[in-house]
């Protein structure tokens, strides 16, 4: 599977990276090599193979279904880049 | 002062326990040390006043009685790990600044038993790398060097600074990281022990995520005594993260006990790799000789789909990492990107991770982001994790059959030149973790024993695969390696 440029850009718009218009053929390239090394996996015989879900087979644990944490706004917003009046705030995002 | 630094957390032990040497002793003689080696960058942030209070703390519960094994040791702790109140940035800049108001649950346990945090540890960003050369900090250097040639050589990778440290006597150990093979390369790459734990026997809470399916943390020692005496403090239990094993912490030391008689040791035939050096070869041969001398039956055995561990592992690995680190957005925590009139909040999103994220990690977020898109997560992302099924599978089956542990080499070759593989594509750096991450797509123990020196002489190590929660059968098996490989080479000091 080769990734040509229109891919490299709608990826890295998927994945909210910004990346330069100059930077995708090089970008496309790149991601194409790596894609092509996990060609070898077509090789493989899966038919009837289960995925893989939990490579340690154990159970999840249950608990009481009520509130075990909060009250620590403070803590939360303390490393936040623009924390105002308790709150995380971002740029407009509904016009 | 450099004696006290080349202990090792057995022999610091006794000496405290019997006052003939102070936590306090311990500390200021590890703090001198990484003040004159900032030549490794290996501490990039160095915690002096918590190092001694912590000492002095420790040196008060020794006097008083109470102190569990790691009680005024002091180590180094990966950056990966999430310490309170101290910088904690996965070797990013898209974490710059970010002081963790909890401290990880492993580094806790440490903390807990007295072990005095001397300061973070340089690594790849987000342990994405095998040579250290990814992180926000810079290279990390390691301490060895071919013999009079000067220039600077790698210490591994993801692990990098923890690896550095510890071979350099700046601390008695470190914390390592561990998801395609980020503790037992660096280790074998500059001649320490570095153990990987079965998955889920150390809590991953607090540990910024990487690919929660494969990470694990662990000791990163100078001895194989050393590793089971600190994975011991690591390991246990945790509800904060409901994939850590709710079993008793065994005594990982008091398995050593010298005797491997009778067990089968297994040798994968798939791991003979073409174009591997001669050394790695002989050194292989030698390896599976000592377990012979020690009473050890070794069988050849088949990992038929050992050539797919790689490509799996490059699929699920960039997945799950796409997936963790959308949580870098600039809102929460970390960097934000200066805004141009008008911006939104995608332009917000899209600056502020392609000015926070290195090209290696945004290489894997992409492909993590393209094998999970709509049309393709069949055809790569389930395929990836059918074919790790399949992975598992080939060790239960030698498992069934008897086999106690498996002998492999531990890297494809010594250490290379930082920069040397620069101009290699993505791929080819990869190749580093061939014999490695087999072990995390299966979830099981894997432990890195130094055991040799190539002709450039830079050490060589040797890998030992054990069963799962088998981590004190697998130690006991890895002391006859140390004992009987009796690698003591330590890199001549020029930083």
């Amino acid at each position: 599977m080769s990734i040509d440029e229109e891919t490299a850009a709608k990826v890295a718009k998927l994945a909210r990276i910004a990346v330069d218009e100059e930077a995708l053929p090089a970008l496309a390239k790149e991601l194409s090599h790596i894609l092509g090394f996990m060609e070898q996996l077509n090789e493989v015989d899966i038919e009837g193979v289960e995925p893989m879900t939990s490579v340690t087979p154990m159970r999840l644990k249950r608990r009481k279904d009520m509130v075990t944490d909060g009250d620590q706004q403070e803590k939360i917003l303390k490393n936040a880049p623009d924390a105002r009046e308790g709150f995380f705030a971002v740029p407009k995002v509904v016009e | 002062m450099s004696e006290l630094t080349s202990l090792t957390i057995a022999e610091a032990r006794e000496r405290l326990r019997a006052g003939e040497v102070t936590s306090r002793e311990l500390t200021e003689a590890c703090l001198t040390a990484i003040d004159a080696a900032d030549a490794l960058n290996a501490f990039v942030h160095k915690t002096p006043e918590i190092a001694l209070e912590r000492a002095d703390a420790a040196d008060a519960r020794i006097q008083a009685g109470d102190a569990p094994a790691m009680c005024g040791i002091p180590v180094g702790i990966k950056d990966l790990f999430c310490t309170e109140k101290v910088p904690s940035q996965a070797a990013s800049r898209i974490l710059e600044g970010f002081r963790p108001e909890y401290e990880s649950t492993v580094s806790q346990n440490l903390l807990d038993d007295g072990a005095v945090m001397l300061g973070k540890l340089n690594m790849d960003e987000f342990a994405m790398g095998s040579s250290n050369e990814t992180s926000v900090y810079g290279d990390a250097v390691s301490p060895w060097r071919r013999g009079n040639d000067t220039t600077p050589l790698t210490p591994g990778g993801s692990s990098g600074g923890s690896a550095s440290a510890v071979a350099a006597d700046l601390c008695l150990a470190a914390t390592g990281t561990d998801t395609g093979g980020s503790i037992r390369q660096p280790a074998a790459f500059v001649g320490i022990t570095g153990l990987k734990p079965t998955y889920g026997r150390c809590s991953r809470w607090g540990i910024v995520a990487f690919a929660s399916s494969l990470d694990q943390a662990g000791p990163m020692t100078k001895s194989v005594r050393d590793a089971a005496i600190m994975l011991g403090s690591m390991a246990g239990h945790d509800p904060l993260d409901s994939t850590s094993a709710d079993l008793a912490v065994p005594d990982f030391e008091a398995m050593i006990t010298g005797d491997i008689r009778g067990k089968k040791i297994g040798i994968p035939r798939e791991y003979r790799m073409d174009g591997m050096p001669d050394e790695i070869e002989k050194l292989w041969v030698a390896g599976a000789d000592m377990l012979r001398d020690a009473g050890a039956e070794i069988v050849d055995i088949s990992l038929p789909h050992t050539k797919y561990a790689l490509p799996a592992y490059y699929v699920i690995a960039p997945a799950e990492a796409s997936s963790n680190l959308a949580r870098y957005d600039g809102v929460r925590f970390g960097h934000r990107a200066k805004l141009a009139q008008g911006d939104g909040i995608t332009e917000m999103y899209e600056k502020t991770r392609a000015e926070g994220f290195g090209d290696e990690v945004k290489r894997r977020v992409m492909i993590g982001t393209y094998v999970l898109s709509a049309g393709f997560y069949d055809a790569y992302y389930n395929r990836a994790r059918k074919v790790r099924t399949l992975i598992k599978k080939d060790f239960e089956d030698v498992f069934a059959a008897g086999v106690d542990a498996i002998l492999t080499p531990a890297t494809p070759s010594s250490a290379f030149g930082l920069g040397e593989m620069a101009d290699a594509d993505p791929v080819q750096m990869y190749l580093n973790d061939v014999f490695t991450v087999t072990v995390n797509l299966a979830g099981l123990p894997g432990i890195s024993v130094p055991a040799g020196l190539d002709a450039q002489g830079l050490p060589l190590g040797l890998q030992l695969i054990g069963r799962p929660w088998e981590e004190g059968d697998l130690l006991n098996t890895a002391q006859i390696l140390e004992d009987s490989a009796g690698f003591l080479a330590k890199p001549a000091k020029w930083w």
